[in-house]
Parts: C-alpha cells; structure tokens; sequence
C-alpha cells in the first residue's frame, strides 16, 4: 500500500471484544444444554459432580488466575519498555497452560480408566442422565482445553514478536488483544469450574 | 464535496495498479474491491451450481414416480442444493460480495479496518467451501439429512455428514470474521461527516448483519460441532437413550438458523432502500425508521426461532409466545414496505433493470412475508407444516426476496466497478421471464402445499400432478431467465458501453469516484456535507 501504514488502536480492541463475545456465546450453547438437562436430571448430575475430582479442579482454578495475572502483568511491562521482564511473565503463561493441561490430562486419565467417557458401557448401563452429565463435562472442558492450547500457542508466537521487536512499548496492541484472549480462556473456567466441581 | 469538481479521471483504477496481472494479484490481495469480486465470482459460481441441482430436483418432480432419479439421489441433491444455496450463495453473498465492494466506499473509506482479515475470511470460505465439496464425493456419499442437519438422523446416517458440517463450520467462521471486520469498520472509518444520520442505508442494514453475523454463527458452530461429537463419541446429548433430547438440536440449529434469514434478507433490504429512491429521484421516505427497523428486525428476530417448531412437541405455552413474537418482527419489515411504496409515491420513476429487480423485490418478498405469517400462526402451520408450502415460501422470501435484490444490486453497482455496462433491453427481458417464471414455479408450490403434498419427497400422489408439470415448466422459462441475464451483464462488463462516475444519478459517495474506482477509491478524504438521498447536491446522470 503506498499510504503510511496507520494503525487504528482503538478499532484493534474493539474488533478483538467483537471476537471474544462470539467465543461466550460458542461456550453459551454448551451452558443453554447445562441448564436445560441439570433441570431434568437434577439428582444424576449431583452424583455426576460428586465425582469430579474437586482438588484437581480447584488447583487448575489457581492456575489459570495466576497465569491471568501474569500476562496482565506482561502488558504493563512491556508500556514501560521493560522487554525481557515481558517475555518471562509470557513464559510463565505459557508455563501455566501447560500445567493446566497437564493436570487435564491427569484428570481425565482417571476418569478414562474408570470407564467414564462418553459412550462407554458403564455410562450406558448407569441412569441417563449421569451419561448427559459426563457427555456436557467432557465437552465443555474440551473444548476449553482446545481454547487453552491455541491461547497458548498464540502467545508464544506473540511472545517471538516482542523478542524480534516487532511488539514494542511503542506499538503492543497484538499483545493487549492476545491478553484479552487468555482472560477470555480464563473467564471460560471460571464459569465451568462452579458449574461442574462446586455447585452440584 | 461536489462531485462535479473533480478534475478528469487520473487515477489508476484498481484493476491495473499493482503493476502485477494474473491470480495471484487477486487471491492475495487485500483491496477490498478485488476481495468482494473474488468473493462475487465464488458465490456465483456455487449459485449456478445449486440452481442446476434445483432443476433437476423439479424434472424428477415433474410426474410421479421416478422421473430421473430415485429416492436417494433425491435426498441427496435437494440437502446440497439447499445448503449450498444457503450457506455457500445468499449467507455469503451480501456481505462478502456487495458488502466488501461498496460499503468501504459508501463511508468514505480507503479499506475496511482488517484489510488482511478480509481476505482470510475470503480464504476460510473458499477453504469450507472446499470441504464441502470433498465430503460430497469421499466417504459414504453426500449428506442427505437436508440442509437442517436434524437428528437422529444426522446423527445415524451413513452419508459423509460430519465432513460436510465441518465444512459449514469454517464458512460459519469466515462470516463471523466478516462480520467482526464490518462492525470495526463502520465505526471507526467514516469519513468527516459521515455521521450516523447520514449513513446510506446499505451500509446500515450491513451493520444490522453483521451483528448478527457476531452473535448468531457461534450457536451454529457449536451445533455442528456436537453433531460431529454424536457421529464420533457417540456423546448422546441428543440421543433419548442416553438422556439426551433431539428437540434440544433443533432449538440450537434455529437459534441460529432463523437470525441467518436475516443475514440473507435484511442487506437485501438496504439494496432496495438505495435502488428505490435513485430511480425515483427522491429521498428516501423516514429514512430514520428504514434505518431503525433493520436494528429492530435484527434485535426481534433473535427471539422467534421457536416458529420452526411447531410441530415439534413444545409446550402450548412456548408456542403462543414464539407466534406472537413472530408476528411482532412482521412490524419493521412492513415498515420497510411502507416506506418504499411511499418514497414511490409522486417520485419521477424511471423503470431501467435496477429499478425492475427493486419493485418486484417488494412485491414477492411481500408474498413471502405474508405467507410466513401463516406459519408463524401455530393453527395454520400445523396444516402446512413440512410441505410444498413452505418450500413456496422460503423461495419467495430468499430467492424472490434475497436472489432478485442481489441482481438488481448487480445491475446497479457492477457497471461501477467494471466500467461498463450491460445493454438495457435484454436486462427487461431477462428480468420479465425470470419474474414470470418465478412466480410459475413457486405459486405452484405453494398452492400443492395447501393441498397437502409434503416436501422432500421425490414421489407424489397422482392428484398433484398438473400443478407439478406446471411448476416444473415454469422453473424452465426462470432458467432461460437467469441465463439471458448473466449473458448480458457479463457481455456488458466487458464490452459494453463505458460508464461515467455516476450512471444513475445517484447522491452516495461510490458515485463521486471514477467507474472503475481507484485503488484507495479517493484520492483525498472526503468531507461529507449532505445525506445520502439527497439528489439536489448529486450530478446528473
Ligand atoms: C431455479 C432455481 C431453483 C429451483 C428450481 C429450486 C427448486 C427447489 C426444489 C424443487 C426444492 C426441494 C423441494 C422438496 O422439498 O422436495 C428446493 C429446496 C430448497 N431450495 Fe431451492 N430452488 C431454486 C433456487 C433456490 C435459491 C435461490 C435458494 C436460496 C437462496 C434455494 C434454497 C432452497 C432450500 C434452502 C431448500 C430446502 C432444502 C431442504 O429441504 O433441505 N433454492 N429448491
Ligand atoms: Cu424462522
């Protein structure tokens, strides 16, 4: 383009936010099938619950804040131009969501090896409602680990243009955007983790 | 700015800036003119391509029994003729082609706001589009569970469903991508003076779309997505022996699916609100409300998808308020109605082929939307209720309604962007047998319906065959229609007569720049200092 490239902050952000209300509303239709099947199945879904592993959940919870708080951190670090200090707390972002999907991983191993997945025989064989419960689990958290990984793998690459100095103090509108999206990866637990560990 | 002072064309058009030729100018360009013709010539392309598929549906339907081909091959094609037509032609078609064309220019802009999102979005579809495709030929064969993808069905058939609805997914993502860049834009890159007041109502309705581009497609994604998790976990939530419930399905796929007619219909409306007062050289009649009811229709149409379910054993409660509600959003879309035919009013009409698509636009559509009022009341439509019907009725609205403005907005706006123009006579004819044999078609349809003959079925009783032969013929003089028209427009952009700025006499900023425009389609910013209806300050055609 032959005019100097100007860059519209304010219309970047705004684009982002529009984004991250079309991620709510894609999780908001697993939340609609939560509420219309827990209203159903209100006993099998406590039992469901119940056996959530609870401690896992909780840890994972602590986890994801942290990891919020860091890359929140790593957007004032970078204003003040301070590039290393931005690139370690994205590590330690990125070092969160691997333990989050670690601890995922675990977590559902178990569940695997109890013989609840969906359409297991032990789910068939249990009361329809239990096998709804796990099916909407597996699901949500699912697709939120999916949400973990590309949020992560996001800002790594973000973190490859802070070092190169593509993303500076100067111009870090990539890295505000990204952060919004690891809140929004956050957020989304924060939602799931009372509906499926706690409230049940 | 006063059009009539610019200096003699300078410029360079976008068609021979970049000083590179062949595709990959086009493919990896990020103008929005070049993205909205690439976008232009896919949608057609997949048009013509679903319209074949729909005349050989109506020549198996032209007498009872087997015709051409049997119960299978008849599932199959009318599932990919709807969803092509809907999801790779009418969804697509306003915003990525005229959208990406005009509304840039329309606000005064040089681009949209993500000019390289634009065309990703453009490759997203090109890339669903693919899948799509592959899934019609790989696998168990193409889908045959209808365009609605319903379970059980879906979920149990043997057909390549789950490629397929993959395939809508990522065309779902690349209008949601569309719809993100639009609203950006419209915001945050008119022009001085450009206020909302004076926005043209194309560019209004654009932005109704694309709000509900935002926040109806993700419903749509994650419904494909659990069809896809029925298919491959066997998860159940939809599986009444695993606890699941399949009207849950058909909740989700109209929450989605009904706010997507007004993806197809409300842009089409802003075509209309554009041709309507050009060709009657006068303001647009409350232009405030035209503006306000495409927000009203987008907002209150999030809220009737329940009128598709009638039948589908919701409580009666449920039913008297989706009906209601569906009745409600009737009142905007009248409201648009109103205000054409009184913009008509004592306007100086001058009937060229824009004009022509413009007034049968209201004229069917209103058909379509008074007959969706006989489904919207629950008493009718369990009469009605899956027949021939209905099949009548969502032609009027999307073919008759969405289809005819898009061709009016191809007679009125291409000419801008090639430079020339099609011969005007055969543009009448085409549109007479077209209109002609529309209405043949579908009134047919219609009326088999209101006797009783269901849809999807490639067989029928022998009393239904008069009116089908009917039907089918008049599908015939449409074809030749449809066929006449894009020989003549196509022959027109190429060879045609050259067009000055501003053919039409039209007051919107795309009439101030040279046809075809610039790369950065002004060469300074403009300032905008009157509405977009107002003829007094436009040149002459
Ligand atoms: C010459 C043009 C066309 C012809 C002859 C035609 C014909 C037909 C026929 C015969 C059916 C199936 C009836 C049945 O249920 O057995 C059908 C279904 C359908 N058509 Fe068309 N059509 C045409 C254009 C269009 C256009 C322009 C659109 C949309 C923009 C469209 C959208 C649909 C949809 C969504 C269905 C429903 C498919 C389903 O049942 O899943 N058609 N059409
Ligand atoms: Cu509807």
């Amino acid at each position: 383009m032959s005019h100097p490239e100007h860059k519209d902050y304010a219309g970047a952000k705004l684009g982002m936010w529009l984004f991250l209300f079309t991620e709510i509303i894609l999780f908001g239709g697993l939340f609609i099938l939560y509420a219309v099947y827990l209203h159903r199945y209100p006993r099998e879904f406590t039992t469901g619950g119940h056996e959530l592993n609870l401690p896992y959940g909780a840890i994972n919870t602590m986890v994801l804040l942290t990891s919020s708080l860091m890359v929140a951190m790593a957007v004032t670090a970078i204003q003040q131009g301070r590039r290393l200090l931005t690139l370690r707390l994205l590590g330690g972002t990125i070092l969160c969501a691997v333990i989050f999907m670690g601890i995922k991983y675990v977590e559902w191993s178990a569940k695997i090896h109890h013989g609840i997945y969906p359409g297991s025989p032990r789910l068939a064989a249990g009361p329809p409602g239990e096998s709804v419960f796990f099916g909407l689990y597996y699901l949500s958290t699912g697709l939120h680990g999916l949400h973990v990984l590309i949020g992560g793998s996001v800002l790594a690459w973000i973190g490859v243009k802070v070092r190169r100095g593509v993303v500076t103090g100067d111009d870090f509108v990539l890295l505000e955007n990204g952060a919004l999206y690891w809140h929004l990866v956050d957020l989304i637990w924060i939602f799931i983790f009372p509906l499926y560990y706690l409230m049940l | 700015m006063n059009p009539s002072d610019h200096p003699p064309a300078v410029f360079t058009s976008f068609w021979n800036d970049t000083g590179k030729t062949g595709i990959t100018s086009w493919i990896f360009s990020t103008d929005h003119k070049r993205i909205g013709l690439l976008y232009f010539w896919s949608v057609l392309g997949f048009f013509l391509t679903a319209v074949l598929l729909g005349l050989l549906l109506r020549i198996e339907l032209m007498a009872p029994g087997r015709t051409i081909m049997g119960p299978e091959t008849y599932n199959a094609l009318f599932t990919v003729h709807g969803a092509i037509m809907v999801f790779l032609f009418i969804i697509p078609g306003f915003p990525g082609a005229f959208g990406n064309l005009v509304m840039p220019i329309q606000i005064g802009a040089r681009d949209v706001s993500f000019p390289r999102l634009n065309l990703f979005s453009w490759w997203l579809y090109m890339m669903g589009a693919a899948v799509i495709i592959i899934s019609l030929f790989t696998g168990g064969g193409p889908p045959d569970t209808g365009w609605t993808f319903y379970v059980p069905f879906s979920a149990r058939t043997g057909t390549n469903v789950s490629l397929a609805v993959f395939g809508v997914f990522i065309v779902g993502f690349s209008s949601i991508v569309t719809g993100v860049n639009f609203v950006t834009t419209i915001h945050r890159l008119r022009a001085p003076g450009m206020s909302w007041d004076r926005l043209p109502l194309f560019v209004w309705s654009l932005y109704a779309t694309a709000w509900v581009q935002i926040l109806a497609t993700p419903i749509l994604g994650i419904t494909l997505v659990l069809i896809i998790a029925e298919r491959v976990l066997g998860v159940g939530l939809f599986d009444p022996m695993k606890g699941g419930d399949p009207v849950m399905y058909q909740h989700l796929f109209w929450i989605y699916s009904h706010p997507a007619v007004y993806i197809m219909i409300l842009p089409a409306m802003g075509v209309i609100s554009e041709i309507i007062p050009v060709f009657s050289r006068k303001p647009v009649f409350g232009y405030k409300m035209i503006a306000f009811s495409s927000i009203a229709i987008a907002a209150a149409g999030s809220l009737v998808w329940g009128h598709h379910m009638f039948t589908s054993g919701m409580s009666d409660r449920a039913i008297l308020v989706f009906s209601f509600l569906t009745f409600v959003v009737a009142i905007p879309s009248a409201i648009k109605v109103f205000n054409w035919v009184s913009t008509l009013y004592r306007g100086s009409i001058s009937l060229e082929a824009p004009m022509l698509y413009a007034l049968s636009f209201i004229l069917l559509f209103s058909i379509g939307g008074l007959t969706g009022l006989i489904l919207g009341a629950a008493a009718t439509d369990i009469h009605v209720h899956d027949t021939h019907f209905v099949v009548g009725h969502f032609h009027y609205v999307i073919f008759g309604g969405s289809g005819f403005a898009l061709f009016g907005a191809m007679h009125y706006w291409l000419p801008k962007f090639y430079g020339r123009r099609y011969a005007e006579k055969p543009a009448l004819i085409a549109w007479g047998l077209m209109f002609v044999g529309f209405n043949i078609t579908y009134f047919s349809m219609m009326v088999l319906g209101m006797k009783g003959m269901p849809r999807r079925y490639y067989d029928y009783l022998p009393e239904f065959a008069p009116l089908n032969l009917v039907s089918t013929v008049g599908s015939w003089i449409l074809a030749v229609g449809l066929v006449l028209m894009l020989v003549n427009l196509i022959r027109g952009l190429r060879k045609g007569e050259p067009v000055g700025n501003n053919p039409w006499g039209g007051a919107t900023l795309e009439w101030t720049i040279p046809s075809p425009p610039p790369t950065e389609n002004f060469p300074e910013e403009p300032v905008v200092t009157h509405g977009p209806y107002d003829f007094s300050k436009a040149g002459t055609p």
